[in-house]
């Protein structure tokens, strides 16, 4: 399941721009992670785990309500959200900490934006007996206060970051950080298919197994390959790990969904693919929500997982070939599609998870009845009712972070 | 002969050891920053470190963030500090090197950022985040246009082997980082830094400073036998922002310079000739 392809770039995207301090490690972790992908120990090891821990594999569900009221295709959801702490995030998280305890490192950093990243990392660390400490940004502390206390219980202490913006972006420079004055003792997990190579490489190959599991699941239902795979983009993890597997099947439509928080015509968005320009954050040559002198512009999302203003570079890349296609839509769109999904089938979907769904119905009217159409569902949505409860209230009149 | 190594070459013959001041451009205006120039070169700084303002600065400790935070909250743009460059250049020749963070440089197009800082006097560049895998994009936009801009490499601790391959090629000085972890100053200076150096005097002649905790004249005593310049950059930092509210800045930073230029030249000095 686990295949190590190391090139460090994307096309013309990705590359590890870090200080020198962090270069032989970076190193040093291409090397652990190439020969862990090749070892039949490691790889047991992440199957066992992601099986017996994490209640892998996730079903694919038909949803046949919502497929009547969209009126065309036949939609799946692949049921992320039943993953053990409610999303994909845990795939990756087995795997880099599984890797972490082979190459002897003791303590483990992780930054976070809404806290999903955080606690999966505090919960694995708890699981393997591993210390964990957590970037947050101060804003999202205060707006994800429970949150805080889950990984506290897990055993994680958890920093609040006030600099910059106060978010994730700021959460993972402070991660970067640490890990410039700690690096020989301490492993920094990555939450998304992001960072310097080998990080998006890895990630991306830990959240494949959403994909293979959804070829495999779609074979068995319908005997042929989707026509189109649908899931929300932040960094990007959950769609790199459905889009992956299906990459070199070119009938295999990919759309990538962006938050466009108040709208593209505002400054309060996060729809990196489809207004960015390349640029160089976290150690990666990506796309980005940037000012003309390449300061890093604020970014805005109801949704705190896809609130950030870059994106795996691999995503870049595929969107820059045209393999995969990326849209944008609102936080309207999405408490619609939150809506929705609860009351058609009876799931609430996380935030992010329901930026999917927005797109897939704004997307309804181009696809044919025979047309079979994937939805990453990467987590559940029980996190966000609060979110949700104000916006509804507050008649859809969100304010900008 | 670039304006660093004619720096260097001098303060070798003279058994000197360079200070190299930093203080991030447009903190807290551009206007103090150019004023803060002239002064450290009064001071006895021989050459100068402008940092170019980023929003996410992740090399960098508290106290250089607060300085970007303050350059960049003032709406100080990157056409601002070149035009200081242009007006420093009408009355001074002291070496001027840019930190600058790559995405400064990558989203003004390699070219025309390398072509502007040539033309306008810019000696050197460090790029805390362009380590040797992806400097050759850089490299070879300098090298083809024969710009005559030092790109100066950092060595870690952390670097241990690839230390030969760091300094391979490089011109005008070699970024000793002192320790682990950001910009910011530390009490006491890593015990490892006087191997570091060494290191790097044993794989190149290019001058070595130390930059990254250097903030007292006690580390400048420390340094001075060993090291050919030291970078304070942090400990300058905090003199302006502590001047912010008098408005004395300046003279702030002019004592401090004052006062490490005095450590590095009093006795014992180096031998004259030898490093």
């Amino acid at each position: 399941m686990i295949q190590a392809e190391l090139s460090s770039k994307f096309g013309t995207f990705g590359g590890r721009y870090v200080p020198e301090t962090l270069m032989p490690s970076l190193l040093q972790l291409e090397t652990s992670y190439t020969e862990a992908a090749k070892d039949r120990t490691f790889q047991d090891d992440f199957r066992r785990l992601v099986q017996e821990y994490s209640g892998r594999p996730t079903p694919l569900y038909f949803a046949r309500r919502l497929t009547e009221h969209l009126g065309s295709g036949r939609i799946y959801l692949k049921r992320e959200d039943l993953n053990h702490t409610g999303a994909h995030k845990l795939n990756n998280v087995i795997g880099q900490v599984l890797l972490a305890k082979r190459m002897g490192k003791k303590r483990i950093i992780a930054e976070t934006g809404a806290g999903q990243h955080g606690v999966a990392t505090a919960t694995v660390c708890a699981m393997m007996g591993l210390a964990c400490e957590v970037y947050m940004g101060a804003k999202d502390v205060k707006r994800q206060s429970l949150n805080v206390f889950r990984m506290n219980l897990l055993g994680a202490a958890v920093h609040s970051v006030s600099s910059g913006t106060a978010t994730l972006k700021d959460a993972t420079n402070e991660a970067i950080r640490d890990w410039v004055g700690s690096v020989e003792d301490t492993f920094y997990v990555i939450g998304s298919v992001v960072g310097p190579h080998p990080y998006p490489t890895m990630v991306r190959d830990f959240q494949r197994i959403i994909g293979d599991e959804a070829k495999e699941q779609i074979m068995a239902c319908e005997g042929r390959l989707p026509d189109l795979l649908v899931a929300c983009v932040g960094g990007g993890s959950n769609a790199m790990g459905l889009f992956y597997p299906f990459i070199q099947h070119p009938t295999v439509g990919l759309l990538g969904v962006e938050a466009a928080g108040l709208g593209l015509h505002t400054p309060h968005h996060a729809a990196t693919l489809t207004l960015g320009s390349p640029g160089v954050l976290h150690g990666m040559l990506t796309k980005l929500l940037q000012d003309e002198d390449g300061q890093i512009a604020p970014v805005h999302s109801l949704s705190a997982g896809l609130d950030y203003p870059g994106v795996g570079p691999e995503h870049a890349s595929l969107q820059e070939s045209g393999r995969a296609e990326y849209m944008a839509v609102t936080d309207s769109q999405a408490l619609e599609g939150f809506q929705l999904l609860s009351k058609l089938e009876g799931i609430l979907p996380a935030l992010e998870s329901a930026h999917a769904i927005a797109g897939l119905m704004e997307r309804a009217h181009r696809t044919t009845a025979d047309q079979v159409v994937v939805v990453n569902l990467s987590g559940r949505g029980d996190k966000d009712v609060t979110a949700v409860f104000e916006a509804l209230e507050g008649e859809g009149a969100h304010e900008p972070d | 002969m670039s304006r660093i190594e004619h720096c260097f070459t001098q303060l070798r013959r003279a058994g000197r050891t360079a200070l190299i001041p930093y203080v991030t451009a447009g903190d807290p205006s551009v206007e103090t920053t150019e004023a803060l120039v002239h002064a450290l070169e009064e001071s006895g700084a021989d050459v100068i470190e402008l940092g170019i303002p980023f929003s996410d600065p992740l090399a960098d400790g508290p106290v250089i963030q607060r300085a970007a935070t303050r350059s960049l909250d003032n709406g100080v743009r990157l056409k601002d500090i070149f035009a200081m460059v242009e007006r420093i250049r009408t009355d001074s020749d002291v070496p001027l090197v840019f930190l600058v963070y790559y995405n400064s440089v990558y989203r003004h197009g390699a070219e025309p950022f390398l072509r502007r800082c040539a033309a306008l006097g810019v000696d050197g560049l460090v790029i805390p985040d362009l380590p040797l895998e992806e400097r050759a994009q850089v490299q070879e936009v300098i090298a083809d246009l024969g710009l005559d801009i030092d790109l100066i490499p950092l060595v870690a601790p952390t670097s241990k082997e690839r230390t030969a391959q760091l300094v391979e090629g490089a011109s005008g000085f070699i970024y000793c980082v002192s320790s682990l972890g950001v910009t910011g100053m530390r009490e006491r200076l890593s015990a490892s830094v006087k191997d570091l150096v060494e290191k790097v005097h044993r794989h190149t002649a290019v001058p070595a400073a130390v930059g990254f905790g250097v903030s007292t004249t006690e580390h400048a005593r420390t340094l001075k036998p060993f090291a050919d310049g030291l970078i304070v950059g942090s400990a300058i930092v905090r003199q302006i922002e502590a001047g912010l509210d008098a408005g004395d800045s300046v003279q702030r930073v002019q004592r401090f310079a004052a006062g490490l230029r005095q450590a590095l030249d009093e006795e014992p000095g180096r031998t004259p000739g030898v490093r």
